[in-house]
């Protein structure tokens, strides 16, 4: 009962990480393509990574 | 899941809510509202102080570019007054110079036409008296040529041959 | 930067020697009992680190049993109206005896017991005696008390040094000012609007400081987990559920329950998905900060821990130069979870006051 939870918590948890690390690369090549966006892009990059952070905490938890 | 809620604590939470609302409203009354105002004031304070500036940089080029225009026209007009002065300078020295032209032209005038009448007066006096002096030469003449009879026929014969000359 | 750096090197330092001095002297007494005691120790200590408490202990030692601290009252709602000092619980050895009923202290939490203080537990191990309603004044209660007090005359003074020097700020003024206008113009206004950022400041600058300033503290020696405290994170997320909620327009509703250009049928299977998200969206508030805050604390702690497991000239060394680094990233944390916090309550209250552009 305990094992297939946390199994698929990792799951989760590897898909977010995945996720946030998109998010990350994708925003420095933003970045690197406009620079004087930057302060933009940035906002929006934390935001999309805050949201999935918040799924990947809700399995966590849930697990 | 299960931990969490089992980890929560209604007293926290309601203290929590308790000192994070009266925070909140003391620190509203109490902070933020005079430091967002001061700084907003601040900021209207630069923003006016930079307005008025470039306000007073604009009417200061006003002012220049009035004063130039205004030194231009001075300038404009004493040029303008210096020529008519000249001008009228000019005017005068040839009206002057053509009167006295004139002026001296009359005179030369007067004085050859006195000058010939006068001439013209001495030649007839001459003339007249010429005529006088010859006259009575001639009277003299005559009276003596004219006490010899032979005299007077000798110069009656001469004139006749003249006149068969002729 | 030279005097900013090595305060938080002497900060570090502290936090690890306190924590230091609590584990090594367990260590000691463990030591027979083998790695595993040592463990389960460390765990134990992590564990009880986490957790509220009903004193103010800033070491113990576990060989003479002695505490060292100070005891904080104890308030419950047990038919009545109960005040004692934490004193009587002997840190949870003893039974209090409160006008003819028994208290046990037992894991952070109070039970009502009997005269000899039994705990029944069920299968899983939990204690299922009867809890009063508990409103004492615990340490975090107190940690929030004096972070309140900080942040009223750090603030108060700024707003006094105004009015004293022309519209510029003195002192710590000028530090906290570039803040204040931080939360403003990269916070509110970009997420709210020039127009309607006002009224939220408040809100946003209180919960901006108060998070930021108790994660620091959580860095100090002192360690009260506070914003790793899932009734604390859950507070600030039900006051922005309900400032979001009591501000919106009515745009915010329409595109609730009727999204406006898609087909009826999309309306309504859309209505509930949307509503959820209402109280996802908060609900997420409070379990980022919770689980930031309380993995921070668990790992640099394991960590700190680490140093006494490995007992070796370059197992602990190496601990505690990940415990250094650490440490300074979550310095880094506690200001951005602050951050983050911030900007998305403030994109919450965006989204309530959006004006319909369709």
């Amino acid at each position: 009962m305990e094992i297939p939870r946390i199994i698929g918590a990792g799951l989760i948890v590897i898909g977010a990480g995945v996720g946030i690390g998109r998010i990350g690369g994708q925003a420095m090549d933003a970045i690197a393509r406009q620079p004087e966006a930057s302060g933009k892009i940035q906002t929006a990059m934390l935001i999309a990574a805050a949201l999935i952070e918040g799924i990947g905490f809700a399995a966590l938890f849930a697990s | 899941m299960d931990k969490l809620i089992n980890d929560f604590s209604f007293g926290l939470f309601f203290w929590q809510i308790l000192l994070f609302v009266g925070l909140l409203l003391l620190l509203r009354k109490f902070a933020w509202k005079p430091i967002l105002d001061s700084v907003n004031n601040r900021e209207e304070g630069i923003k006016n102080a930079l307005e008025s500036a470039e306000a007073a940089r604009k009417e200061m080029q006003n002012l220049q570019a009035d004063n130039e225009r205004i030194l231009n026209e001075a300038r404009a007009e004493r040029d303008g007054m210096l020529k008519e002065a000249r001008q009228l300078k000019e005017n005068m020295i040839s009206e002057a110079k053509a009167e006295a032209q004139t002026e001296a032209d009359k005179i030369v005038a007067q004085a050859q036409a006195t000058i010939e009448n006068e001439k013209k007066a001495a030649i007839a006096d001459l003339k007249s008296q010429v005529a006088g002096l010859s006259v009575d030469i001639a009277e003299k003449v005559v009276r003596q040529e004219l006490a010899d009879k032979d005299k007077q026929l000798a110069l009656v014969e001469s004139m006749l041959g003249d006149v068969t000359l002729n | 930067m030279q005097k900013i750096s090595v305060v938080r090197i002497f900060m570090t330092l502290a936090l690890i020697l306190t924590s230091l001095n609590l584990v090594a002297k367990d260590a000691e007494n463990v030591e027979k009992e083998g790695k595993d005691g040592l463990k389960t120790e460390i765990k134990e200590f992590i564990d009880h680190h986490l957790l509220d408490s009903h004193d103010f202990t800033l070491f113990s030692d576990k060989e003479t049993g002695k505490h060292f601290g100070f005891p904080l009252p104890v308030i419950l709602w047990d038919g009545g109206l109960k005040v004692f000092s934490s004193s009587k619980f002997h840190h949870g050895e003893t039974v209090a005896e409160v006008d003819g009923e028994y208290y046990k202290l037992y894991h952070s939490k109070i039970y009502k017991t009997d005269a000899e203080g039994t705990i029944e537990y069920d299968d899983e191990h939990h204690a299922i005696n009867a809890k009063p309603l508990d409103f004492s004044i615990t340490k975090n209660v107190v940690s929030i008390f004096l972070i309140g007090l900080l942040m009223f005359f750090m603030f108060r003074g700024l707003a006094k040094s105004y009015k004293k020097n022309n519209g510029i700020p003195t002192g710590a003024g000028r530090f906290l000012e570039p803040l204040v206008l931080f939360v403003r113009d990269e916070i509110a206004i970009p997420n709210i609007g020039e127009n309607k950022y006002r009224r939220y400041m408040s809100f946003l600058l209180t919960v901006f400081f108060f998070i930021w300033f108790l994660n620091l503290l959580g860095m100090t020696p002192l360690a009260v987990n506070v914003t790793g405290n899932i009734a604390v994170t859950f507070a600030l997320a039900l006051i922005t559920f309900l400032i979001t909620n009591f501000t919106a327009n009515k745009n915010y509703w329409g595109h609730i329950f009727w999204m406006p250009g898609v087909p009826t049928f999309m309306k309504i299977v859309l209505a509930p998905i949307e509503l959820l998200g209402v109280f996802i969206k908060p609900f997420s508030l409070m379990i980022r900060l919770y689980a930031n805050m309380t993995a921070g604390h668990v790992v640099l702690m394991s960590i700190v821990g680490l140093m006494f497991i490995f007992k070796s000239w370059i197992g602990s060394p190496l601990s505690f130069g990940l415990a250094f680094a650490l440490s300074i990233l979550e310095l880094l944390v506690a200001a951005l979870q602050a951050y983050i916090f911030t900007m998305l309550a403030a994109l919450y209250f965006g989204m309530a006051n959006e004006e319909a552009h369709h």
